[in-house]
């Protein structure tokens, strides 16, 4: 394992240090382990609070800012924060008006939330949640924990996180917020594993010339393994599967997000986003707003995943408001 | 059971943790997310510290400061689906000493509360895997008279075989039913961590 690290064990207070120092618009309880804006929350407006593991960055600790988080808490790498972390961070950003937990549909994350909400509707503050699960390269059944939250999270917190920022209540900024989940679908491709700190070794041996399709974003292998394609094939295989479960017709106006896992070079980044443009033209799909980049990664994973989110005009309005985080910013 | 029996156990879950720290992990890296040996060993090296300057009055404090502890350190679905565990387990012991019957009872509920909160059955390749075994075992000695080493030592047989048996399952819950079909052929993290705890419980006793 070839790191920037001192000690594994330091990795996440010392990355919280560092945001701490190069973001003084933002606050970090080092002992809870929560950021939040240095600012402070307007009375009355309803806040979000987003969390989970590490190794996911900029999400979620990027995206606190104003017209998106209020706080986030990050765990462990690849660990869901626990019930008391996500509590100081309710009682840190709420100014009457409620909290909204954003949470990525895995089994550890849904639990702590769980006991968190309950823990702060307990201290009188009131609580609505709102499960992330966008990822279509896992079938929501009996054999499964149900889809993963993975790339559409960055579309709900930019979304409902505007919505919040214009004064609407708790009820309507869930609402918001379930509605962007429902319309958004994801799907990955990895071509590396990543490497814990912890671990020190790659979660699995990936042979030159082949890939992991349908990976999620914690370093797990994905659906199946095939030959490495272009990247053409590549993005056709993600967007049908995509399609499958979210038909778009002529005319649809889309929010897409290219996304890298960490590890791929942003040019094959726009190599990908060139061949998701073409396949949705010809379709006759309107990519209304687009995003390229790393936002949602899996600490080095040389990997991509596209999400597409069918937009309303309310959405693509919430999405051109004024956005001031570290890793979105624009309309300022 | 007493104040110190348990104590003494949380003590060996903790040292047992550290032994196979990296074995858990490695389990996990082929199906999971390669956190739970680093997790776990948090937790419970967490709830050693808890319980060093702690005077309890019941068998049951200890087992719910470790609860309380695991779910404020561990993070994952291992911190609220064992530590919700640990505490209903302590919760049920509300005395000074417990009989077998009494510590049936108690893992009984341990068992309840990892349910409600997992939905997970037994076949789904978890934890419940090797707690289930282990409970039933565990009950049928007390049942028939046998005293709290004796039960312990069947649980804690029958909790590894549990845990061998999630090799050929496909996982219904968690991170590993991402995999769908290639889960199958290995190991579950949890029931194994759950077999090392039903292994130090037995081995505490042994020891006395």
């Amino acid at each position: 394992m070839k790191k920037f690290v001192n000690a594994p064990e330091a990795v996440l207070a010392e990355a919280l240090s560092g945001i701490a120092a190069a973001h003084p618009e933002l606050k970090v309880d080092a002992e809870n382990k929560v950021i939040s804006r240095t600012a402070g929350t307007k009375p009355g407006k309803v806040t979000l609070v987003s969390g989970g593991g590490s190794g996911h960055e900029p999400l979620h600790g990027g995206f606190v800012g104003p017209g998106m988080l209020d706080a986030a808490c990050p765990g462990e790498v690849f660990t869901s924060p626990v019930p008391g972390q996500m509590l100081a961070a309710a009682q840190a950003v709420d100014g009457g008006a409620g909290v909204l937990f954003i949470v990525k549909n895995y089994t550890g994350d849904v639990l702590n939330f769980q006991m968190a909400a309950e823990l702060a509707t307990e201290e009188g503050i009131t609580v609505e949640t709102v499960l992330v699960d966008d990822d279509v390269a896992v079938q929501d059944s009996t054999w499964t924990a149900g889809r993963r939250g993975t790339g559409a999270t960055v579309f709900v917190e930019k979304i409902a996180g505007a919505l919040a920022e214009q004064g609407a209540d708790l009820a309507a900024v869930a609402e918001m917020a379930k509605r962007v989940n429902a319309a958004s679908r994801s799907f990955a491709v990895a071509l590396t594993a990543c490497t814990t700190p912890a671990a020190g070794k790659p979660g699995f041996d990936l042979p030159e010339d082949e890939m992991e399709v349908g990976v999620g974003i914690h370093g797990e292998p994905g659906r199946r393994r095939e030959k490495l394609r272009p990247a053409r094939d590549i993005v056709a295989t993600a967007l049908d599967a995509i399609l499958a479960d979210q038909p778009l017709t002529a005319g649809d106006e889309t929010i897409v997000m290219v996304n890298g896992l960490g590890g791929t070079p942003l040019i094959e980044l726009y190599v990908v986003f060139h061949e998701v443009a073409a396949a949705l033209a010809d379709k006759g799909v309107v990519v209304a707003r687009s995003l390229v980049g790393n936002y949602v990664t899996s600490l080095d994973m040389a990997g991509v995943s596209l999400t597409v989110c069918k937009a309303d005009a309310d959405m693509l309005s919430l999405w051109d408001a004024p956005v001031n985080t570290p890793a979105l910013r624009w309309g300022i | 059971m007493d104040t110190d029996l348990a104590r003494t156990w949380v003590q060996a879950i903790a040292a047992a943790v550290d032994q196979h720290k990296d074995h858990l992990t490695q389990l996990d890296s082929a199906i999971g997310d390669a956190d739970h040996g680093t997790n776990m060993h948090r937790g419970f090296s967490a709830a050693v510290t808890a319980l060093a300057d702690y005077e309890p009055d019941t068998v049951g404090a200890v087992l719910v400061k470790t609860g309380t502890t695991l779910i404020s350190t561990v993070g994952g679905a291992s911190g609220p689906l064992y530590g919700g565990a640990f505490r209903a387990i302590g919760k049920a012991l509300d005395t000074p000493t417990a009989d077998t019957q009494q510590v049936a009872a108690a893992l009984a509920a341990g068992l309840a509360s990892i349910q409600k909160l997992g939905a997970a059955a037994p076949g789904d390749k978890t934890m419940i895997d090797a707690y289930a075994p282990a409970l039933t075992a565990f009950q049928q000695q007390a049942d028939a008279g046998a005293d709290l080493a004796a039960a312990t030592v069947a649980a804690a047989d029958a909790a590894e075989e549990g845990m061998r048996a999630t090799t050929p399952m496909q996982a219904r819950k968690g991170r590993a039913s991402y995999l769908g079909a290639r889960s199958i052929g290995h190991q579950d993290p949890g029931a194994t961590s759950t077999a090392l705890v039903f292994r130090a419980l037995a081995e505490t006793l042994g020891a006395r």
